[in-house]
């Protein structure tokens, strides 16, 4: 039996069950806004990375626990995106770890992360920053616990969550200070 | 892991999510925040074909007191409560719960409406509204209705919520001064369901002596469960650590919990007693009444 021909004899099996239900999706991310026709079935997360190509956010525990799928939603509220379905971000703004870096200059987040060690292989580093950054925005002077536990549902497998806290600490400290030198930033 | 297939309605006030609920019956289901139902569905432990997103009704958004009820809509999120000052300061039993459901991020998308619908075994919102004594609006047929919330959890992931209906809001008695309460959660580590856990409200009469007990219990059987012996046993007393402590040794006589990773039964069973315990007397604690 040809490939084709099996896949017609489960046909039957099948029908109704795992046919695709079609949405047309438009998000913004990253202030560009990208439509696609997409199953009802697909995970934002593979929507950031397959649909719109942006490969930062990650895929790690596929139980919704680890947090490097982290992204934000309409400004600064922390989502897992593999926890939640494409289609329910339609027409709203998601901001993934891509927005960070403007014109090849780090972010105060990114910079911090760098100069404190608060990564080794990286992969939990995307979710752990725009964590950071959602915590800093509600919170711009948060003590060592606000920090630990801002971040308790982002998990790391390589250094230990201290310096990750300190690069926390240096982008609030950072991110204060230029939101004092400039006041139109701290009118946002 | 992609969920299986489904049809998605999305719906922009309470009408238009509960006529799509009408007309799909049994194959639609409410999503609210995903929080339970997405990794439900990505484990193909669930498989709804009709999927009615509440999420963009903004007016089941609310956190308000109104009527002497704290009202809190079916779209309100976790970290709403969580985040508003004047919750802190008046809700004792509230604040200490919303800080330890799930993880923070899960928090900003998880609603405590979705939550005692999903009516897991080992839910956090489940107790909470057990010994705070709340009610859930059901929005059905014959129009709104009011379901105490000892009738509304009828077993594990089961409600009083019929087949084409949906939950409006969860509604809490306003705590008086003289009430405090207290969330006593053991868990593996942060962002996980309880191992067990147990809330607790104490209110007292102007003598000192206790009007009103909420006590309860969960992971600690099929369902969260009122540990009423506990309750009866203390209304009407004037609150020592003695009387706590022997109100705490009704809660392993109900508990039927299972071995599991997070612990023997026979544990679990005792956890019950020492957390009622912690809680009835840091409630006490919080009332400025502890005595010898
Ligand atoms: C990593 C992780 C850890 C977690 N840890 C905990 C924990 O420690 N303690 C805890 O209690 N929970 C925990 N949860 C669950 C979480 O708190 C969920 O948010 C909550 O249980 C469900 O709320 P939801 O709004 O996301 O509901 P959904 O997932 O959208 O829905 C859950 C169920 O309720 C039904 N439903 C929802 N709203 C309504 C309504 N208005 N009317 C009728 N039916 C409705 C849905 O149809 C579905 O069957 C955890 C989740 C994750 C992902
Ligand atoms: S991949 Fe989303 S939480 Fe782990
Ligand atoms: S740096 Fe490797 S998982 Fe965190």
């Amino acid at each position: 039996m040809t490939k084709t021909q099996n896949m017609e004899a489960l046909g039957a099996d099948f029908a109704g069950i795992d046919v695709p239900n079609i949405v047309t999706v438009s998000i913004r991310i990253n202030g560009k806004v990208v439509t696609r026709a997409v199953p009802s079935r697909m995970l934002l997360v593979h929507f950031i990375r397959e649909e719109a190509g942006l490969t930062g956010t990650h895929v790690g525990c596929d139980s919704s626990s680890c947090g490097v799928c982290t992204v934000l939603l309409d400004g600064s509220t922390p989502v897992k995106s593999c926890t939640m379905f494409a289609v329910m971000a339609h027409g709203r703004d998601v901001k993934t770890v891509e927005s960070l870096a403007v014109g090849g200059t780090l972010h105060p987040v990114q910079q911090a992360f760098w100069d404190q060690h608060g990564l080794q292989c990286g992969y939990c580093t995307p979710g752990m920053m725009m964590t950071a950054l959602a915590l800093l925005e509600r919170n711009p002077n948060p003590s060592e616990h606000d920090i630990r536990e801002g971040l308790s549902g982002n998990l790391c497998r390589c250094t230990g969550y201290n310096n990750i806290v300190k690069a926390v600490q240096q982008a609030a400290g950072a991110m204060s200070a230029s939101s004092a030198a400039d006041p139109s930033a701290a009118d946002d | 892991m992609f969920p299986a297939s489904f049809e998605y309605v999305r719906a922009h006030s309470p009408d238009e999510a509960f006529d799509a609920l009408q007309k799909h019956g049994y194959d639609g289901r409410v999503l609210a925040g995903g929080q339970s139902l997405i990794p439900a569905m990505r484990y193909r432990l669930a498989r709804p074909a009709v999927l009615v997103d509440i999420n963009p009704i903004s007016e089941l958004s609310y956190l308000k007191e109104e009527d002497g009820f704290l009202r809190i809509g079916a779209t309100t999120r976790d970290a709403a409560l969580e985040f508003a000052p004047w919750v802190r300061e008046r809700y004792s039993l509230i604040t200490s719960v919303s800080a330890v459901v799930a993880d923070p991020i899960v928090r900003h998308m998880g609603t405590v409406v979705g939550s005692v619908c999903h009516n897991d075994p080992a839910g956090d919102w489940t107790a909470t509204a057990l010994a705070a004594r709340g009610v859930v609006v059901i929005r059905g047929k014959e129009g709104l209705r009011e379901v105490p919330i000892d009738e509304f959890l009828v077993d594990s992931y089961t409600t009083a919520v019929e087949e084409g209906e949906m939950a409006l809001e969860l509604k809490i008695p306003i705590p008086d001064a003289r009430t405090q309460g207290s969330y006593q959660k053991i868990e593996r580590k942060v962002g996980d369901y309880a191992t067990c856990a147990a809330a607790v409200q104490l209110s007292l009469n102007e003598d000192g002596t206790i009007r009103q007990a909420g006590i309860a219990i969960t992971a600690a059987g099929p369902i969260a469960m009122r540990v009423a012996a506990a309750e009866a046993m203390l209304i009407g007393q004037r609150p020592t650590l003695e009387l706590l402590r022997a109100a705490s040794e009704e809660a392993p006589k109900i508990a039927t919990p299972n071995a599991d990773q997070r612990g023997s039964a026979e544990y679990k069973k005792d956890m019950t007693r020492v957390l009622v315990g912690r809680g009835l007397k840091q409630a006490l604690e919080r009332l400025g009444a502890v005595s010898a």
